[in-house]
């Protein structure tokens, strides 16, 4: 099936595509597929390791750090000291325990950041609401921020409470990744593996040098790393504004005649935050998480402020899902199977980066309208450049927002609200085909894998073998639960929605009408697939979306995880058929090709109609001007 | 169930099967039949609301903004319809089983059973016992009964006394009588059958109702209605399918109202509505797979009607989909892949002698030898020597005949004894036998064992072969004739397509591991298993499933019980014993062992007929919301009307959306119980032939089916 996005594009004039935003694009991609490899069999290498075993001598340099975590959680350990594995249900329990105590860490440091240390602009505790619906986003891996970063958060919460959680949550879905992978390369097992060094073990080996090393390179480019509070700095021109004078009950003071009584205001110097944002920023990235420190995100000068950072960063979000069908190749000894995976999320990315190029470089009709030149010049970027950054540019900000909604990171570079219709409708389809091309850390590829176990049942049924995927027969129970995999989202997103338009309160739009509406879809789509970003219009940090968001978080997050377990554990216990002549092979372009129908059928057609009466109706209405 | 394939697939929609099927049809409205299935008990739920919304209508409390009460009615109407059509085309599936049902329940009228009573004296057959008549419905499992000539077998048993012909056509539609003896592998009776000759003491095995001629009936008639796993699989899915579905359609409405409310709020003077309960139900019922739900019971009742009319009985449907996943198939080698006898294949002559004159001592000795292997040495006699057969009474002199010296297990020789003639002065004596026995003669005859003779033999058993060796009276031995197992024609080409399929075959035989290695390459197995015990056999098939296969094995002896026990895809022949019967989990009445490659493929065509539909069903809900969406927001947003791309009628396209979705079951119904064609091809290319004609044909066909069904419709003038 073609996107519709492109169907619907006129063929005239892609004014603002340029060769070198092209180019940018195709190094992108280049550079991508090359760490895919070296990284993938990295994580492999990490997954399936012993304590203190780790390639590149880092299991030498941290392995007493991880057996002094066993030690100290307590974590059964057999006669060789390494941990002891679990089936399914007690490394579920484990998940689950563990995010709920991040939960619990979050939001009381919020409520209380008033009275901890590292708060030197004296930031007051979080609105109770608000702390919930930002406690859930960064234990889910979704990281929706309903509050400005600078105003809200202590850098103690930043740091401890937002910056733990980045990790903590990416090494969630890593650990859930792998235990569902060992579920599928084992053989009549009982276990899928021991929680707890799951999540030692990426956090340690995987996510922590990996950000140290992106954040040293993003402090190169002159991300800010700071404890100091907020500078003050001089104005080169100042500025000067008349306000209404108000006496302490905040009322108006009039004057005589009735007026109201104006002073003039001279500014001469701005505040300027600052904070330890370079090493959340590199967190932020990898784990797709996609918090960001500063409120405009990766749009802020100070969180990304210069081409090779923006490269970097926009690298770092797909990088670790990308790697990961590697390790899953190496992990079920068939590489061949993490190459399909990757082709078909490849299949279905790039097409649609494409087209949001092309749709944000056409630019707006009505502003060309206006006889604004939108065209690409010397000096001038062109296309649709409103809400995208001068420095960046349409070929930089399409790349990042196709990026950041394919993968479940959310970060931005550029305001998505501001895109045309289409160009807005795709990085909101990405999030809602299920957060499976790339995805979430971890979370992507196993949610793709419940894709491919759909995939495997109607393809095995079309060549008349009952379906079974790496030798694992597909049953009612792994059906069973794949669907609920696939169900949960769909359903948080569109009752979602549906319950939002219907509340006068959560009508808090910029904008009326079809735009409006694709705000708050937008806004569920983001939740409901632990995706986090955002259409900036709609106003969020209220008690109606602070709780309905962080409650289709959670959901969506955990009604998932569990439900993979389950499967991981369920095939894990299975005999493993030999693979003969008459078996369907799951690495042929065949089978690549009925993945890719099955994701983007499923997306499609459950939110057709809703996209519908959003962008679609709103770029023809754009359009038929 | 003499119905051939032919008639099966040229007559489906033949008014005798019709008309009963469309009663049939509308008695499965009953909402407790339409429970069973998810995807169409949702259609029969909005089916009742939508004709309660005509109603409304026509009593003036229609929907705002919504249709006239007349085409609310309609369309409740092909709602109904598409109820209909999921129905009728079950209702087909089981006339088909009904009417084979029918036949077989004709044989099935009670019998009078001659019941043994008391004590029975074993050996003395009908004189050792004493019967009482009594109704055959009476008799349970362990009861004796006595069967003669001209009686009906009371019930499924075993044979423990006697030997009879019988006439099984009643089962098997073949009319040839077969023999049943007690002991051995032919020991198994089936109840419904008629005994033509002698008298057999019979052992009923089965209890009313849990026969043979039962189960089939059950099996035809469809009333094994216990679902496969897979099939639960798939229900899972395409309820899951349906619950998106029915979430994309409600939360239309709020979406709907909220846009309304927002146009009203831009511009007072808005005509917008919120898009009609009407048209959602219509959406919804076009978007949920519809088709493959209306027609999955049809395909499976199809499906076994298939394995039916292949004259193959399975015990569950699980079985028939079990066989289209079958690894490893275990073959007997005797019977099945060979002949059951020996042929001669080529003469050896020793000492001087032609090899004409061997052919020709051959020949007279084998004259009176009715044996197929004394046959085979008259026929290969005549092939390559050109040695016409002679009449046996002219080769004797002055009234002497020639006399013939039959085969006996104390001399192990035959042949023939010529009177003194012209032609032979002294007479003639031609032996021919083992190696051993014939040099014994030799040598009473006063000859010397023949060495080259022996070397002969050892090189002819190395390959496999049976050497029989032939000297004459004088004590001269002539020459050795290799006795070969012949291996069926086409064997080859049958094992060759299932190894296209991905099956491996493998052969099983007594014989020592040099001659199955010969006969296994001949026939293009791909391993053997010699020298089999039913330990051996066990032990195989539990490797192979050890190693993740599943595998299929046909069997008909009590010694094959084990190893059909073991098998997961167990075919048992009918002329074997009820001990294999009960060990299979399918049963071939033409006892044909090359019956499975047909069972294989069934078993596919099954799956991927379901499998296919379900594509095709998913493929189609494309079209139908570019036929649907721009109609149904028509007055909230208009510029949505750019999407209608088949430029359908906005007051129509829900209309013809609905119908196509309805009329497609009924165009489906032939493919749903023929089955989609399964040919032996890789996996991966059948895969993408099959996404090809349903995945992109499920995708194009509704835009065209829809718009022309829309021209059709504004041919009425009812709309304008």
């Amino acid at each position: 099936m073609s996107d519709p996005a492109t169907a619907l594009v006129p063929a005239a004039t892609l004014a603002a595509i340029t060769g070198p935003g092209v180019l940018q694009l195709v190094i992108y991609l280049a550079v991508l597929l090359a760490f895919v490899k070296p990284l993938g069999w990295y994580m492999a290498r990490v997954l399936e390791g012993n304590p203190g075993e780790a390639p590149l001598g880092l299991g030498r340099a941290l392995g007493w750090l991880e057996r002094g975590i066993y030690s100290l959680g307590g974590v059964q350990a057999d006669a060789e000291k390494r941990p002891v594995e679990t089936g399914w249900k007690p490394y579920a329990a484990g998940i689950l325990v563990f995010n709920a105590l991040g939960f619990i860490a979050v939001y009381g440091l919020q409520r209380l950041q008033s009275v901890l240390p590292a708060n030197p602009a004296g930031l007051g505790p979080v609105e109770a609401k608000s702390a919930f619906n930002t406690a859930i986003s960064f234990a889910t891996n979704t990281n929706w921020q309903g509050y400005g970063g600078e105003t809200t958060m202590s850098y103690l919460t930043q740091m401890l409470g937002l910056g733990v959680q980045n990790f903590l949550s990416a090494a969630t879905g890593i650990a859930v990744l792998a235990a569902l992978i060992r579920g599928l390369s084992r053989k009549s097992a009982g276990t899928i593996g021991n929680c707890w060094a799951d999540l030692t073990r990426s956090t340690l080996y995987i996510l922590v040098p990996l950000s140290v090393i992106l954040a040293v390179a993003l402090v190169s480019q002159g991300v800010v790393q700071t404890f100091r509070g907020p500078a003050r700095v001089a104005l080169i021109v100042p500025l000067s504004y008349s306000e209404p004078v108000k006496n302490d009950a905040g009322e108006v003071i009039k004057n005589a005649d009735g007026s109201d009584q104006i002073r003039t205001v001279e500014v001469t110097e701005q505040s300027i935050p600052l904070g330890p944002a370079a090493s959340q920023i590199a967190i932020k990235q990898l784990g797709t998480n996609g918090g960001g420190f500063f409120n405009v995100n990766s749009a802020h000068p100070l969180e990304n402020p210069t081409a090779l950072s923006n490269f970097l960063q926009v690298l770092a979000i797909l990088l670790i899902p990308a790697a990961l069908c590697w390790t899953f190749g190496e992990m079920v000894c068939d590489r061949r199977q993490g190459w399909a995976v990757l082709a078909a999320m490849l299949v279905i990315f790039v097409p649609l980066l494409a087209a949001t190029y092309a749709l944000e470089a056409r630019g707006n009709p009505t502003v060309a309208a206006l006889g604004v030149d939108t065209t690409a010049n010397l000096g001038e970027l062109g296309g649709n450049m409103e809400g995208k950054e001068a420095r960046l540019g349409v070929a930089n900000a399409a790349l990042w927002a196709t990026a950041t909604t394919a993968a479940s990171n959310g970060s931005v570079n550029a305001m998505h609200d501001s895109f045309t219709p289409l160009g807005g409708l795709i990085p909101m389809w990405l999030m809602q085909l299920g957060e499976v091309v790339f995805g979430g850390v971890g979370s992507g590829l196993y949610g793709m894998l419940m894709f491919v176990i759909v995939a495997v049942f109607v393809a095995g049924l079309m060549v008349g073998r009952a379906p079974e995927y790496l030798g694992k027969k597909i049953e009612p129970f792994e059906m069973k639960m794949a669907m609920v995999c696939v169900l949960v989202p769909c359903a948080l997103v569109l009752v979602g929605t549906a319950v939002a338009v219907l509340t006068p309160d959560a009508y808090t739009t910029s904008n009326p009408g079809p735009h409006g509406f694709s705000q708050i879809l937008y806004a569920f789509s983001s939740a409901g697939n632990n995706n986090g970003s955002a259409f900036a219009g709609l106003t969020a940090n209220t008690p109606f979306y602070n709780i309905a968001l962080g409650l289709a978080m959670w959901f969506s997050r955990f009604w998932i995880i569990v439900p993979v377990l389950a499967v991981a554990g369920s095939l894990a216990a299975k005999r493993v058929s030999a693979t003969t002549s008459g078996t369907l092979p799951t690495h042929t372009p065949v089978f690549v090709l009925m993945l890719v129908a099955v994701v983007v059928i499923v997306g499609a057609l459950t939110f057709v109609p809703a996209l519908a009466l959003g962008p679609v109706v709103e770029h023809l209405q754009l359009v038929g001007k | 169930m003499p119905s051939s394939p032919a008639h099966a697939t040229s007559s489906i929609f033949s008014p005798a099967t019709v008309r009963p099927a469309i009663g049939s049809a509308l008695a499965k409205l009953d909402p407790r039949v339409q429970l069973r299935n998810p995807v169409m008990f949702v259609v029969w739920v909005v089916s009742v609301l939508t004709t309660l919304l005509a109603v409304a209508g026509f009593a003036g409390m229609g929907e705002a903004g919504g249709y006239s009460p007349a085409l609310v009615l309609v369309i409740a109407l092909w709602l109904w319809f598409t109820v209909l059509f999921a129905n009728f085309a079950e209702a087909m599936a089981e006339g088909r089983g009904k009417a084979q049902a029918a036949s077989l329940r004709k044989s099935k009228r009670d019998v009078q059973a001659k019941k043994v009573e008391g004590p029975r004296v074993e050996g003395r057959g009908p004189g050792g016992c004493r019967t009482a008549l009594v109704s055959g419905a009476t008799l349970r499992k362990g009861d004796i009964v006595l069967v003669q000539a001209g009686d009906t077998v009371p019930g499924d048993g075993e044979v423990i006394e006697g030997v009879a012909s019988v006439n099984e056509s009643a089962v098997t539609g073949e009319s040839a009588p077969v023999i049943r003896e007690a002991g051995g592998d032919r020991s198994s009776v089936v109840g419904g059958t008629l005994v033509l000759s002698d008298w057999l003491i019979v052992r009923i095995a089965a209890d009313p109702g849990s026969s043979f001629l039962d189960r089939m009936i059950a099996m035809v008639e469809g009333a094994k209605r216990q679902k496969t796993p897979n099939e639960i699989a798939l229900d899972i899915l395409l309820a899951a399918l349906t619950i998106t579905f029915l979430l994309a359609c409600a939360t239309l409405l709020p979406y709907s109202i909220s846009a309304v409310m927002q146009s009203k709020a831009a511009e007072a003077a808005s005509e917008a509505t919120p898009i009609t309960v009407t048209v959602l139900v219509a959406l919804l019922v076009c978007l949920i797979p519809t088709t493959i739900g209306g027609l999955l019971a049809a395909i499976r009742i199809a499906g076994m009607d298939r394995l039916v009319q292949a004259n193959v009985i399975a015990t569950s449907g699980r079985a028939v989909e079990a066989a289209g996943d079958v690894d490893v198939l275990l073959l007997d080698k005797t019977g099945t892949i060979t002949f059951g006898n020996r042929m001669a294949s080529a003469f050896y002559p020793v000492h001087g002698t032609t090899a004409e004159q061997l052919a020709d001592a051959a020949q007279l000795s084998s004259l009176a030898d009715e044996t197929p292997e004394g046959r085979s040495i008259v026929v290969l006699a005549k092939q390559k020597y050109n040695i016409r057969e002679r009449d046996m009474h002219a080769l004797g002199f002055d009234g002497t005949p020639a006399s013939f010296v039959p085969f006996t297990a104390n001399t192990r020789m035959s042949g023939v004894d010529l009177p003194v003639s012209a032609q032979y002065p002294l007479g003639r004596q031609i032996r021919k036998g083992s190696a051993d026995a014939i040099d014994a003669y030799v040598s009473r005859m006063g000859g010397t064992p023949s060495v080259q003779a022996r070397e002969i033999v050892n090189e002819v058993s190395k390959r496999g072969s049976t050497a029989l060796v032939v000297a004459d009276g004088k004590g001269k031995t002539l020459g050795v004739i290799e006795l070969k197992d012949i291996v069926k024609g086409g064997i080859a080409e049958r094992f060759a397509e299932l190894r296209r399929m991905g099956i491996k075959t493998v052969m099983i035989t007594g014989d020592n591991p040099v001659t199955a290695a010969a006969i296994a390459a001949e026939a293009g197995v791909d391993d053997f298993l010699a020298q089999a015990t039913p330990e051996a056999k066990l032990k195989l098939i539990r490797e192979y499933q050890q190693g993740g296969r599943l595998v299929a094995m046909t069997g008909d002896g009590t010694n094959d019980a084990p190893a059909l026990a073991q098998a997961d895809v167990a075919v048992a022949m009918n002329s074997g014993t009820q001990a294999a019967k009960e060990a299979g989990n399918m049963v071939d009445l033409d006892s044909n062992p090359t019956k499975l490659i047909e069972i294989v493929r069934i078993g596919k065509q099954l799956l991927m007929t379901r499998g296919s539909l379900t594509t095709f069903s998913i493929a189609n809900d494309v079209a139908k919301y570019f036929a649907i969406i721009p109609a149904a927001f028509m007055s909230t947003y208009p510029s949505l009307g750019a999407l209608n791309i088949m430029r359908l009628n906005p007051a129509t396209a829900i209309l013809s959306s609905v119908i196509f979705n309805a009329l497609i079951i009924v165009v489906l119904i032939p493919l749903a119980l023929r089955g989609v064609k399964y040919r032996p091809v890789e996996a991966s290319r059948l895969l993408g032939h099959n996404l090809l004609v349903y995945g992109l044909g499920g995708l194009l066909v509704p835009f065209v089916g829809i718009k022309l069904i829309d021209v059709l419709v504004n041919l009425l003038p009812f709309w304008s």
